[in-house]
C-alpha cells in the first residue's frame, strides 16, 4: 500500500431540501485500499459513494481523482465502476451482453470482449453462464455478475453500495471472502458502503464510521473496535459498556464512584469523560478480589460464551464470559487498565442526540 | 390510479407462484362462478352470435352458410373505407407515440407525485362527454373557427382542416393520446433508477443509455399503447362523423350504416373482417413483446 | 436549465391540446347566442334553462343511474371474481384473464353490436336493462384489473392469521381482506363509473328507441346543433369532478408530507 491519494474529497456538502446529508466532508482514499464507509441508514454513506460515482452533484466541494478535479464529470467519463445494491442488471440482455455492455461502448474488438467475458465469469466462478438471462439467476449469482460487469472495464476503483445487503447470512459470509480474494487478484481500490459492522471489520483496510453527515472516526478495523473515539462509534461497533466517568488525573479514572487504573493520559484533571469497556474485557472474579462488587441479575447462554448483566454501583454491566455465574450470586468485577478506553464527552448536541437514537 | 397489466400472464408475483394464493382455499375458486357465467353469457356468446350472423345469408327460406358478407369487404367502396381507416389509424398511432413518449419520459422523471397529474390527464376530460369534446374541435378547426380567426388576425393564410382526413387524425390523436401516455409512463416509472445509473457508470452517454436500456425496457408499454390507440382509431365511426363531414367514410361508418338500415348480416360480416385485423395487429405486436408481459394500462 | 424549460413548455403544449376543447365548451355554456359559432355575450341563461329541460334531465338521470348501478354491480362481481382468480392455478387463471381482456381490447363497435345481436336473438327488448347489462359487462374488467394488484400485495398470512385467531372465513374477509384491498376496489368503482358515464358506442347500439343517455342524446343533436343547456350541464359535471379530485389530492398530499425521507 502506498500513500498515494487516489481520490480526495474536499469540503463536500450536500442537502436535499432542508435535510443536510453531508456537511463539509473531507476524506481521501489511497491507491489499492479497501475502504469502507460504515454507518446507520441516513448517515450519508451512500450519498458519498454516489458523489464519487458521479450520480449526485455535491452542493459544495470538490472531488479530486488522480490530481484532477472530476466534480462535474458525468459518470460515463469517470474511471470508476459501481456495483449497485440491487445489482441493477439489464434484464433484457443475456449475462454475456450485460458483461459486454461497457466494452461495446468503448468499441473493443469482438475477440477482446469474448476473452474478457470468459475471464470475468471465471473470476466470479460462474463459467458457462454466458447465455442465461439475469432473471434465471439466484441473488448471489446476480451479484457476482454485477461485479463481473463492473470489473471487465478495468476501473481504477470499484464502488460497492451495500452489495451483500440482499443476500442471506451464509451467502453473505461466503461473498465476503470472495470479495477479499477478488480485491487481491485485481489489485484495485475498493470503496465499500455498508451498515453492517461485522462486514466492515472483516474486509476493510480502513473503516470510516459516519453519522448524520459527519465522519465520526477513520481507522483500521482494530483501531475502530479497540479505541473508539466517541460514544457513537463505541456503541455502533460491537457491544459495549459506555459509562459516564470523571478523569481524576492521568492514568486514573473514577467510574460510577470507584477509581480504576487506566493507561490514558492528557485528559486533564477532574474532567468528565465517557469510558468504554467491551463486555469481553470484564473479568468476573471472587467478590473480594474485584475492583468493585456486584450481583448477577441475568444470564443468557450465547454459544461461545455466557452473556451476563452484573449490577454494581447502580449500573448494569454487560459481561461476556465463558465462566458461568448463576443469577443472584455476588461477584467481583476486574478490568485491566489497558482495556479501559477513555473518550471525550460529545461536544455538539447533534452527537448527543445520536447517542439517544441508537 | 394504480397500474395494472392488460395482457398479463407473467405478473403472478410471489404469493401466486405455486398456484396457491393469499386465500389459498379451494372453495374460493367457486366465487368466480357468477363472473364466469356472466362472461360466457355476455362476452363469448355475443361474439358467437355476431360470427353466426356474419357467416349466414339471412335468407328466410334458406339461411345458409355463406362467405358473401365477408366478401363485401372487396366491394370498392368498402375496401376504400377499410384502406382509409388503416391509413388514418396508423398515422394517428404513430403521432400518438411520438407525442406520448417524450411526455411520459418527462412525467416519469419529474419528482412530483405525478399520479395525480396522470389522473388529471385521463380521467378528468372524460367527465366532459367525449362527443362534446370532439364537437368542440369543430369550433376550433372550422372555416370561421378559433384557429382561423387567430390566423386572420395575424394576416396569415387560413387553414382548411375541418372535414378532411387531417381533422379525423387530429380527433383520433386527441381522443386516444392518453391511452398511449399511460402504459408508457407506467413502464418507465418501473425501470430501476440504478439500472439507468449502471449504464451511465459503464460508460454509456445519455443517448446510448436511452437507446440500449430505456427504450428496450419500455417496449411492453409501447406495445400496449399502440394497441390501445390503434384499435379504437381503426374502428371509430363517431370521430369521422363529427370531424369528417359526410364525405369521408371509414370502415366503422360502413358497418354502422349497415346496422342502421337493418342489414345485420352484412354488418356482421364486415365486423368479422374488422376483428380479423384487430387479431392480426395483436399477433404482430405480441411478437415484439418478447416478455409476453404487456404493459400496464392504468 | 434550458432543458427544464423546454420540458415544461412541452407538457404545457400537450395540456393545452387536451384541455382546449374543454375550455371551448365551458365558454360556450356562457354564450348568449344559440349558435355554436358566434359569441353573443355572457349569460347564465342556459344554466337556468337546463333544470327546466325535461329531456336533458331525463337523460342525465338515466346516465347517472346506469353509471351507478353498473359500477356497483361490476364492482361486486369483479371484486369477488378477482379474489377467486388469484386463488387459481396457472392455466385456468390465464384463460380467465384472457377473457377479461376481450372487452378492453376489442373494438367498442363490435362489443356493442354483438351484444345487440344477442339481445335480439334472445327476443330481449332493448332498453334500460340491456344497456345496464352491457355497461356491467365492459365495466367488470376495469374492476378486476384494479383489484388484482391489491390482492397480489396481500400478505399471504393475514387471512390465515385471522382464521387462526378464530375468525370465520366470511368474518375474516370483511375484517381483514376487504380493508386491505379497498383502495383497489374504490379505484375500480370510480373507473367503472367514469367509463360508463363516457360511453357512447356501446350504449348507442344496445339502448333501443325508448331511452337516451347524455351521450346518445348529444349524438342525435350533432347534425341539428347541440342545445346550449348541454354545455352548461357538462360544465357543471366537469367542475364537480375537478373539485372532488382536488380535495382528494389535498388530503393525500397532507398525509405524504408527514413522512420524511432519509438517505
Amino acid at each position: 500500500m502506498t500513500d498515494n491519494k487516489l481520490i480526495n474529497l474536499i469540503n463536500i456538502s450536500k442537502s436535499y431540501g432542508d435535510n443536510v446529508v453531508l456537511d463539509e466532508l473531507n476524506l481521501y482514499i489511497r491507491e489499492n485500499e479497501f475502504l469502507t464507509l460504515l454507518g446507520p441508514s441516513g448517515c450519508g454513506k451512500t450519498t458519498t459513494l454516489r458523489i464519487i460515482g458521479g450520480f449526485e452533484n455535491p452542493d459544495k466541494g470538490q472531488v479530486i481523482f488522480e490530481g484532477k478535479d472530476i466534480t462535474k464529470l458525468p459518470p460515463n467519463e469517470r474511471q470508476l465502476n459501481t456495483v449497485f445494491q440491487k445489482y441493477a442488471l439489464f434484464t433484457h440482455m443475456t449475462i454475456a451482453e450485460n458483461i459486454a455492455f461497457g466494452l461495446k461502448i468503448k468499441k473493443k474488438s469482438k475477440d477482446y470482449i469474448n476473452d474478457k467475458i470468459k475471464y470475468a465469469l471465471k473470476l466470479v466462478n460462474l463459467d458457462g453462464f454466458e447465455n442465461r438471462m439475469p432473471d434465471s439467476l439466484s441473488g448471489g449469482q446476480q451479484q457476482r455478475i454485477a461485479i463481473a460487469r463492473a470489473i471487465v472495464n478495468e476501473p481504477k476503483v470499484l464502488l460497492l453500495d451495500e452489495p451483500l445487503g440482499a443476500l442471506d447470512l451464509k451467502l453473505r459470509q461466503d461473498m465476503q471472502y470472495e470479495l477479499i480474494r477478488l480485491k487481491n487478484e485485481l489489485g484495485i481500490t475498493f470503496i465499500y458502503v455498508t451498515h453492517d459492522q461485522e462486514e466492515a471489520l472483516t474486509m476493510s483496510d480502513t473503516v470510516v464510521v459516519m453519522n448524520q453527515g459527519y465522519i465520526q472516526q477513520i481507522g483500521s478495523p482494530e483501531d475502530i473496535y479497540n479505541e473508539p473515539q466517541n460514544a457513537f462509534v463505541a456503541d455502533f461497533i460491537g457491544e459495549s459498556n459506555i459509562l459516564p466517568s470523571i478523569m481524576i488525573e492521568d492514568k486514573l479514572v473514577n467510574i460510577l464512584g470507584t477509581s480504576f487504573a487506566c493507561v490514558d493520559t492528557g485528559f486533564g484533571r477532574n474532567k468528565p469523560v465517557d469510558v468504554v469497556i467491551r463486555p469481553e474485557d470484564i473479568d468476573l472474579v471472587k467478590p473480594e478480589d474485584g475492583i468493585i462488587k456486584g450481583v448477577v441479575t441475568s444470564l443468557l447462554f450465547k454459544g461461545v460464551h455466557y452473556e451476563m448483566e452484573v449490577n454494581a454501583n447502580g449500573h448494569d454491566w454487560l459481561v461476556h464470559s465463558t465462566d458461568l455465574v448463576p443469577v443472584g450470586n455476588e461477584v467481583g468485577i476486574w478490568v485491566d487498565p489497558y482495556d479501559i478506553q477513555i473518550m471525550n464527552k460529545p461536544e455538539s448536541e447533534d452527537e448527543e442526540a445520536v447517542e439517544l437514537d441508537i | 390510479m394504480k397500474l395494472f397489466n392488460i395482457t398479463n400472464t407473467k405478473t403472478n408475483s410471489s404469493s401466486n407462484k405455486n398456484g396457491g394464493s393469499s386465500l389459498g382455499n379451494d372453495k374460493v375458486k367457486w366465487l368466480s362462478l357468477p363472473y364466469i357465467v356472466w362472461m360466457i353469457g355476455f362476452i363469448i356468446l355475443p361474439l358467437l352470435v355476431i360470427i353466426y350472423y356474419g357467416l349466414t345469408s339471412g335468407n328466410k327460406l334458406k339461411n345458409l352458410f355463406t362467405l358473401g358478407n365477408i366478401r363485401l369487404i372487396l366491394d370498392p367502396t368498402n375496401f376504400k373505407a377499410l384502406r382509409l381507416s388503416l391509413e388514418l389509424s396508423l398515422i394517428s398511432t404513430l403521432i400518438c407515440l411520438l407525442l406520448a413518449y417524450p411526455l411520459a419520459m418527462i412525467l416519469s422523471r419529474s419528482r412530483m407525485k405525478s399520479n395525480n397529474f396522470i389522473v388529471m390527464i385521463i380521467i378528468l376530460p372524460m367527465w366532459m362527454n367525449f362527443l362534446l369534446r370532439t364537437i368542440a374541435w369543430q369550433n376550433i378547426l372550422e372555416r370561421t373557427g378559433i384557429i382561423n380567426t387567430v390566423l386572420n388576425f395575424l394576416k396569415l393564410p387560413t387553414l382548411n382542416i375541418i372535414n378532411t382526413p387531417l381533422a379525423i387524425v387530429l380527433g383520433m390523436v386527441y381522443n386516444f393520446l392518453p391511452f398511449m401516455v399511460l402504459p408508457i409512463y407506467n413502464v418507465l416509472i418501473k425501470i430501476d433508477k440504478d439500472v439507468v445509473a449502471a449504464a451511465r457508470d459503464l460508460g454509456a452517454n445519455s443517448i446510448q443509455t436511452f437507446l440500449k436500456i430505456i427504450l428496450p425496457l419500455s417496449i411492453p408499454g409501447v406495445i400496449s399503447g399502440i394497441t390501445m390507440v390503434f384499435v379504437p382509431s381503426l374502428t371509430t365511426f363517431v370521430i369521422s362523423t363529427i370531424l369528417g363531414g359526410s364525405k369521408i367514410i371509414l370502415i366503422g361508418n360502413v358497418i354502422e350504416q349497415h346496422f342502421r338500415v337493418g342489414n345485420w348480416h352484412a354488418g356482421s360480416g364486415l365486423s368479422i373482417v374488422l376483428m380479423f385485423f384487430i387479431l392480426v395487429s395483436m399477433a404482430i405486436l405480441s411478437k415484439y413483446d418478447k416478455e409476453g408481459e404487456g404493459g400496464s394500462l392504468w | 436549465m434550458v432543458k427544464r424549460i423546454m420540458e415544461k413548455f412541452y407538457v404545457g403544449l400537450i395540456l393545452l391540446f387536451l384541455y382546449a376543447p374543454i375550455f371551448v365548451l365551458i365558454v360556450l355554456s356562457f354564450n348568449q347566442a344559440k349558435s355554436r359559432s358566434k359569441w353573443g355575450g355572457f349569460t347564465l341563461h342556459w344554466y337556468r334553462e337546463l333544470f327546466k329541460n325535461k329531456y336533458i334531465m331525463n337523460a342525465l338521470y338515466t346516465t347517472l343511474i346506469i353509471a351507478l348501478l353498473s359500477a356497483l354491480i361490476a364492482t361486486i362481481i369483479g371484486t369477488v371474481a378477482a379474489i377467486a382468480i388469484s386463488s387459481m392455478r396457472k392455466p385456468p387463471r390465464t384463460i380467465l384473464i384472457g377473457i377479461t381482456n376481450i372487452p378492453l381490447l376489442n373494438a367498442d363497435i363490435v362489443t356493442g353490436l354483438s351484444l345487440m345481436l344477442l339481445f335480439v336473438a334472445l327476443r330481449f327488448t332493448l332498453g334500460f336493462t340491456s344497456v345496464l347489462i352491457s355497461h356491467i359487462t365492459f365495466n367488470i374488467p376495469y374492476v378486476i384489473l384494479s383489484v388484482m394488484p391489491k390482492i397480489r400485495q396481500l400478505s399471504p398470512n393475514t387471512y390465515e392469521a385471522a382464521l387462526d385467531l378464530g375468525a370465520s372465513p366470511i368474518y375474516a374477509f370483511f375484517k381483514v381482506i376487504l380493508p386491505d384491498i379497498f383502495p383497489g376496489v374504490l379505484t375500480g368503482f370510480f373507473l367503472a363509473f367514469t367509463m360508463s358515464l363516457d360511453d357512447f358506442v356501446i350504449t348507442h347500439f344496445t339502448k333501443g328507441p325508448q331511452i337516451n343517455t347524455l351521450s346518445t342524446k348529444i349524438y342525435t343533436e350533432v347534425r341539428k346543433g347541440i342545445k346550449p343547456e348541454i354545455y352548461a350541464l357538462s360544465t357543471l359535471m366537469f367542475i364537480a369532478v375537478l373539485l372532488l379530485l382536488v380535495i382528494i389530492n389535498r388530503r393525500n398530499a397532507d398525509k405524504k408530507d408527514t413522512i420524511k425521507k432519509f438517505d
